[in-house]
């Protein structure tokens, strides 16, 4: 019933050739103490049904907020968005009432967050918590809703899902945990699946398994992922696109293929390079010079420019806008053309 | 015995049992247990012997207090039972813990006061977590104005000194003829502002905890985030404090009693009861000793009960 009434809200907006979801400009601020945070300066990007979207970054750079301006769940105030369109099978999730957001959040676009455990609710059982989604959202008997926690249960390969339905969550080892999360998030049978930093809290054997799981249940659904992370090696297996933000901006947005194999932005060759390889063993591992730029204090100019290696006297003064390179590729760098060309190794 | 919970457990059941009633016992024994907070924590209560015993201490103290004539064949209303020529008298047969100031029978007393210190130390408590704890969980979740504003209003109770305003209620609404719920009703004033201190604090920091934001990310309202995820993540502490809170509220009813605007003469209650014989307590001690034991029974009784609600409530102390 209520996804119908969703629905056709969804479909007054809907254009026909518009992408699943599209972020278009979207800028947030935070009004703190010490002063207005730009934490994200106009950021785009899209995302089609059974494709995964990694949006990388270091801490700070804006990825989280801009999810979570996705999701709606940031507390405004402190929190504005004043300007930008976040397009929902065309429709503009912010301008939708606070119902129409609370339907389509878990039914229509779900999230899984970073460390499981403090994302489950220690006072109720697993099985307690996913059957939940079933109950609000479907009108579900409790004791569906439990046959149903087993079956996503099952579903996400938690070994005697039976027996461990009814189980608290700090009864689950970390992998266990972020299983249980997967399972809530994808209940519903979500179309976008946004996941923030999934595998960061975990260790790496573990954080395959999930990737795979995710990739698995993606391929299944055909639900479209943004995948966030910092992790460039967990990017490179599952991810079809990315979108390298610094500073509250992406900064190069490619395919995975073209980044890995000629990035376009001085800050993504430095990411790059400063990942271990067992051919420089031994050797001194490459890092990023200075810090991540203060939001409150940002650079004039590129805000890369203080930690910059191609650095021109213009990239002090002007931003750089985002170069179309190619018909899948943009980098926001006055000088892209000398960073692809100093890096055809 | 299915009476004897106190009334703070069974509100908090209330507010938890709409969405999610337990399912009937017989279930539980078929599929394992059920997963609902509430009827895991009874499954948990039942095998600690703690609970089990400060249950029965309370079934026996509400007995004594609805039924005081099952334990003495004596009705200390009736002044013929008071004989002055005795008073003071030791325990004797038939006048097991002696006889007070005015000749009249401990042990008849003892059992009839029990009432009204009971109602009012239950009844305040009741209040002052419900009161309290309903409105410190909607400032705490609100937060911003909504929070500002009551708090601010709880510290204009704080700056009250607690018997003094007490004693100004009591004198005030004197008149009122509502008997021994004016002291329930000043104690609450002075009191709630505590329990909503405690509330909040609790509220605030389970609200910023990841599984507020992720509840809200799979669509939860405001509403089930409150009283879903907030509240059983918040009521531990508040439970703790309204139990012990409970025997200081009998104290205060004494004290109140012994100013004389509590229970008034020829009613009864404990407090009224050590009041009194505070005066002979070097003659005679005991008229005193058996209603202050009986008061720290009882206290001691709802503090074990808190306790073990509390433990039972955590899961990872099961």
């Amino acid at each position: 019933m209520r996804k119908t009434s969703l629905d056709t809200l969804l479909a007054e907006g809907g254009r026909s050739n518009e992408p699943l979801l599209a972020v278009d400009n979207l800028h947030v601020e935070f009004a703190t103490r010490a002063g207005l945070v730009r934490a994200v300066n106009g950021v785009s990007y899209s995302l089609n049904p059974g494709e995964t979207v990694a949006v990388l970054g270091e801490s700070g750079s804006g990825k989280s907020v801009t999810a979570q301006a996705i999701m709606g769940i940031l507390d405004m105030p402190p929190a504005r968005i004043p300007k930008g369109e976040i397009r929902f099978h065309g429709t503009d999730l912010l301008r939708l009432s606070e119902e129409a957001r609370t339907q389509v959040r878990g039914q229509r676009i779900a999230m899984i967050f970073q460390d499981a455990l403090s994302a489950l609710n220690p006072v109720f059982t697993v099985g307690w918590q996913i059957s939940e989604m079933f109950r609000v959202h479907r009108g579900m008997s409790k004791r569906d809703g439990m046959k149903k926690a087993v079956e996503l249960m099952d579903k996400v390969r938690i070994p005697a899902a039976k027996q461990r339905v009814n189980d608290y969550p700090h009864q689950f080892s970390g992998g266990m945990r972020q299983r249980i999360m997967i399972a809530m998030s994808i209940a519903l049978d979500p179309e976008v699946l946004i996941a923030d930093e999934p595998t960061t809290a975990l260790d790496v054997t573990v954080q395959a398994q999930i990737m795979e799981l995710l990739a698995e249940l993606q391929r299944e659904s055909n639900m479209g992922m943004i995948l966030i992370t910092h992790d460039l090696g967990v990017v490179a297996d599952v991810a079809d696109k990315i979108a390298v933000m610094y500073g509250g901006r992406i900064v190069e947005n490619a395919t995975v293929h073209e980044i890995y194999k000629s990035p376009a932005h001085p800050y993504t060759k430095g990411l790059l390079e400063s990942i271990p390889r067992v051919d420089l063993k031994g050797q001194e591992l490459y890092a990023i010079k200075g810090l991540p730029p203060n939001l409150l204090d940002m650079p004039t100019g590129c805000a890369f420019h203080p930690r910059c290696p191609y650095r021109q006297d213009n990239c002090v003064t002007d931003v750089p806008p985002l170069h179309e390179i190619s018909g899948t590729r943009n980098s926001a760098c006055h000088y892209w053309r000398e960073v692809l060309d100093g890096d055809q190794r | 015995m299915s009476d004897t919970p106190s009334p703070d457990t069974q509100t908090l059941t209330a507010d938890q049992a709409k969405p999610a009633p337990p399912p009937p016992v017989k279930h539980r024994k078929k599929e394992a247990r059920s997963a609902s907070l509430w009827s895991d924590a009874w499954h948990d209560l039942r095998r600690r012997p703690m609970f089990i015993f400060s249950l029965v201490l309370i079934a026996i103290l509400l007995v004594m207090s609805f039924w005081p004539s099952l334990f003495t064949s004596i009705d200390p209303f009736d002044a013929r039972t008071c004989e002055l020529s005795t008073a003071r008298q030791g325990p004797s047969p038939g006048h097991l813990f002696g006889r007070d100031n005015l000749g009249c029978d401990v042990f008849a007393r003892t059992i009839y006061g029990a009432k009204n210190s009971i109602i009012i130390g239950v009844a305040t408590m009741a209040i002052t977590a419900i009161v309290g704890g309903l409105l410190g969980l909607i400032a705490g979740t609100r937060g911003g104005i909504t929070d500002t504003i009551t708090s601010r209003i709880t510290e204009v109770f704080f700056a009250i000194p607690s018997i003094l305003g007490a004693l100004l209620i009591t004198a005030t609404f004197r008149d009122a003829e509502l008997g021994i719920w004016i002291v329930v009703f000043a104690l609450s004033i002075i009191a709630w502002p505590m329990t909503f201190r405690i509330m909040r604090a609790a509220v605030i920091t389970a609200r910023s905890q990841d599984f507020v934001m992720a509840a809200r990310a799979l669509g939860a309202s405001q509403s089930r985030i409150m009283f879903k995820h907030l509240l059983p993540n918040a009521v531990a502490p508040v439970i703790v404090v309204a139990t012990i809170n409970l025997g200081g509220f009998i104290a205060a009813e004494a004290a109140l009693s012994f100013l004389g605007v509590g229970v008034q003469s020829p009613d009864i209650s404990w407090g009224l009861m050590i009041a009194d014989a505070r005066s002979r307590f070097l003659e005679a001690p005991l008229p005193l000793v058996f209603p202050a034991v009986f008061l720290s029974i009882t206290v001691l009784a709802f503090i074990m009960l808190g306790d073990a609600v509390r433990d039972a409530l955590d899961p990872k102390l099961r």
